[in-house]
């Protein structure tokens, strides 16, 4: 019995899926009509799927950002900055320039395609600064972070941009006779997608193995440079797809709230699902149940009636519990605890 | 024999830095001279308007420099201003001992944060994330509305002109205006100087920069390295304390969303200035010359008044981008060597 849960209990998804059950479980016991999902319009409603639902972008940033961290030991801060870009791009290419439309310039797909290029293309840029140049991450893309709302701010001219026609609507809320969330769909997607190519292919061990040891990789034969860049580049394509997802959900661009702290919740949900930030060994499940463990976090905090802007200090709380039990420091004192009980009762069976 | 002294890459840095910073600035005396760019005044409303920022880059340089990072700043400033106003405001308590509570909590905060980091092997990044989300809430639970300060003993705080005798200049009417400074950009200055000779000539800070340039060396030096990151957190959060008290003198009130962004000013200040976020390299005068280099931008816009405000951040963007490019490449240079 001991044994088992001790088997259990030492698995590496062990703490992210109970960081998760454990908010749920919360749910249960103050609203027991938290789990109730009914179907009005066709459409599926819900607690549940509301936090699957606007968990999505999270997700889709997660899975990116697991693969940055993992292969150049370091953040992508910038990926907030580029939903922001993307979004205005998009908005800007349908509506054709205007700062309202309610027929499309041009065609849609040409709008998402020059998103998720742009979001793509600042990936690219920034895998040139810290793969080709050395950069470290975090100061790499602090260049985006800093620029991209100001770049996002100059293609809509300031204002925010309008795109009222329904089809634009769809992304971000459901595709007709189809009662599960579109986001919801497109997250599972390109995980599904992400998760497939790093198991079929090597890539997945290639990233583990430059961000453990670039040096060693290289001398191998790993093209260490490549592979870093590559992962920014999908990290910023990552950012245009859920930058567009956010746009659709409000059927604008607004440069100055889209995706606003988004890089941090990314760099949590990577955190939390109990990935190292140092880098090497990387989990993707661990990384998505750490978005949903965060956005079931703020769905509860609403659900419970705290404002939005008391919610960090909530989550603040969660997080610093949650991180301390999976660190270095904590795991040093309880084996120095077992050790001294350990001392304690082989002093007794002496004595 | 003589002693050749050559100039190192961190010296190089900092050259660049300043020379950019006199370059920006007499190029905006040149551009702007009818507007008056050039009036000492205007040199020292740079000042001014960032003495607060100039504290918390010199507390982030600090932490940068041990390889930490430090992104709670700009919340923490929030929080500060919201204390101040309501303690002084609804708590109907004196100016003094509002603004020691305050330098506590930094204090605390600091010490906080600092056992995280240091005891407990927690990533600074996601440590001081918390610290963000926490104080920025804490700021919407003490008040969602704004608060304005109206206490006398810290307006007159506030509004205390400090006059310099040179650089004055006639007026209209024939009399000598001189320019002056507020006790904020003194109380800046001063920790400025501190901390640089603290860096430079002091056990504690020569340990700050052996631990930042290799923890394991530093921990065979004998140096007890979880407790220099300790104090070099509680350092940075009694600046902030400092720096928030700094900000609210000059916005006099406090608001949720105040300092947002706060801390990417500072972090770019200290990465303009020369300082690594890798650690070991790094240097307060550089930070300052940082905060002047942004400030000098948000003047040149403000004296031009077309541009909007966006090209603020696009411009620091672009010198972000000069620098680090600039960093990388001396240093491969270096290694070539």
């Amino acid at each position: 019995m001991n044994k088992t849960l001790k088997n259990i209990t030492s698995k590496r998804l062990f703490l992210p899926i109970f960081c998760l059950a454990l908010v749920l479980l919360i749910n249960l016991v103050t609203r027991p009509d938290f789990f109730s999902i009914e179907i009005r319009d066709g459409v599926l409603y819900g607690f549940l799927i509301d936090i699957i639902n606007r968990a999505s972008e999270l997700v889709i940033l997660a899975v990116g950002m697991t693969l940055v961290v993992s292969a150049s030991a370091g953040t992508d801060i910038s990926v907030g900055a580029i939903m922001a870009v993307s979004a205005a791009v998009c908005c800007n290419v349908l509506t054709g320039g205007e700062r309202a439309a309610t027929a499309y310039a041009n065609p849609l797909i040409l709008g998402f395609l020059a998103a998720v290029l742009v979001g793509t293309l600042i990936g690219c840029f920034n895998g040139v600064l810290v793969a080709k140049l050395n950069i470290q991450p975090m100061v790499a893309t602090l260049i985006m972070f800093t620029a991209g709302r100001g770049i996002a701010q100059l293609i809509t001219d300031g204002q925010i941009t309008y795109v009222r026609v329904d089809s634009y609507k769809t992304l971000g809320s459901s595709f007709p006779g189809f009662p599960v969330p579109a986001p919801f769909i497109v997250s599972i997607i390109v995980v599904a997608l992400t998760a497939l190519l790093l198991k079929k292919t090597a890539l997945g061990m290639y990233i583990q193995s430059v961000g453990i040891n670039k040096k060693a990789s290289s001398l191998t034969g790993i093209k260490a440079v490549m592979i870093i860049f590559l992962t920014y580049a999908y990290c910023g394509f990552c950012s245009g797809l859920s930058g567009l997802i956010a746009s659709s959900r409000i059927y604008s661009a607004d440069a100055n709230n889209i995706g606003l702290n988004m890089e941090l919740d990314a760099i949590l949900a990577v955190a939390i699902g109990g990935n190292s930030l140092g880098g090497g060994r990387f989990s993707i499940a661990g990384s998505v149940i750490g978005a949903y463990t965060i956005q079931a976090l703020t769905t509860t905090l609403y659900a419970m009636h705290v404002s939005s802007d008391q919610i960090p200090v909530y989550k603040a709380v969660v997080v610093v519990i949650i991180v301390t039990l999976q660190s270095p420091g904590f795991a040093r004192w309880r084996k120095s605890l077992a050790q001294k009980k350990a001392g304690r009762v082989e002093g007794k069976e002496a004595a | 024999m003589k002693k050749k002294r050559t100039l190192n890459q961190t010296g190089f840095l900092l050259l660049i830095t300043i020379a950019l910073f006199f370059v920006m600035y007499i190029l905006g005396c040149v551009i702007f001279k009818d507007q008056g760019f050039a009036k000492m005044q205007n040199f020292l409303n740079l000042f001014i308007s960032n003495a607060g920022l100039i504290v918390i880059s010199i507390g982030m340089t600090v932490v940068m420099i041990t390889g930490g990072i430090d992104i709670s700043v700009g919340s923490f400033v929030a929080m500060g201003c919201m204390m101040l106003a309501w303690m002084m405001e609804k708590a109907g308590m004196g100016a003094v001992p509002a603004v020691l509570i305050v330098l506590i909590t930094g204090v605390v905060f600091g010490l906080v944060q600092g056992f995280l980091v240091a005891y407990m092997d927690i990533q600074p990044f996601i440590v001081t994330l918390a610290g963000m989300f926490f104080a920025r809430g804490m700021t919407a639970i003490i008040s969602k509305d704004m608060i304005s300060i109206s206490n006398e003993m810290f307006m007159a705080w506030a509004k205390m002109k400090i006059y310099l005798p040179i650089g004055g200049h006639m007026n209209k009417k024939g009399v000598m205006i001189y320019p002056y400074i507020y006790p904020t950009v003194v109380i800046a200055l001063i920790l400025l100087v501190i901390a640089f000779i603290m860096l430079k000539y002091t056990k504690f800070g020569r340990s700050i920069y052996a631990v930042g340039g290799n923890e394991q060396s530093a921990l065979m030096m004998g140096l007890n390295v979880r407790r220099i990151k300790l104090k070099a957190y509680m350092l940075d959060g009694f600046l902030c304390g400092v720096g928030s008290i700094l900000f609210c003198l000059n916005t006099l009130g406090g608001f949720v969303e105040q300092a947002k962004g706060f801390e990417m000013d500072a972090i770019a200040s200290a990465v303009i200035g020369g300082t690594l976020l890798t650690g070991g390299v790094g240097n307060v005068i550089g930070t300052l010359f940082g905060v002047l280099i942004k400030a000098t931008i948000e003047a040149f816009i403000t004296f031009q008044g077309t541009l909007s405000s966006w090209w603020t951040r696009i411009t620091i963007a672009a010198l972000l981008c000069f620098f680090i490019v600039l960093q990388s490449i001396l240093a491969m240079l270096k290694k070539k060597k």
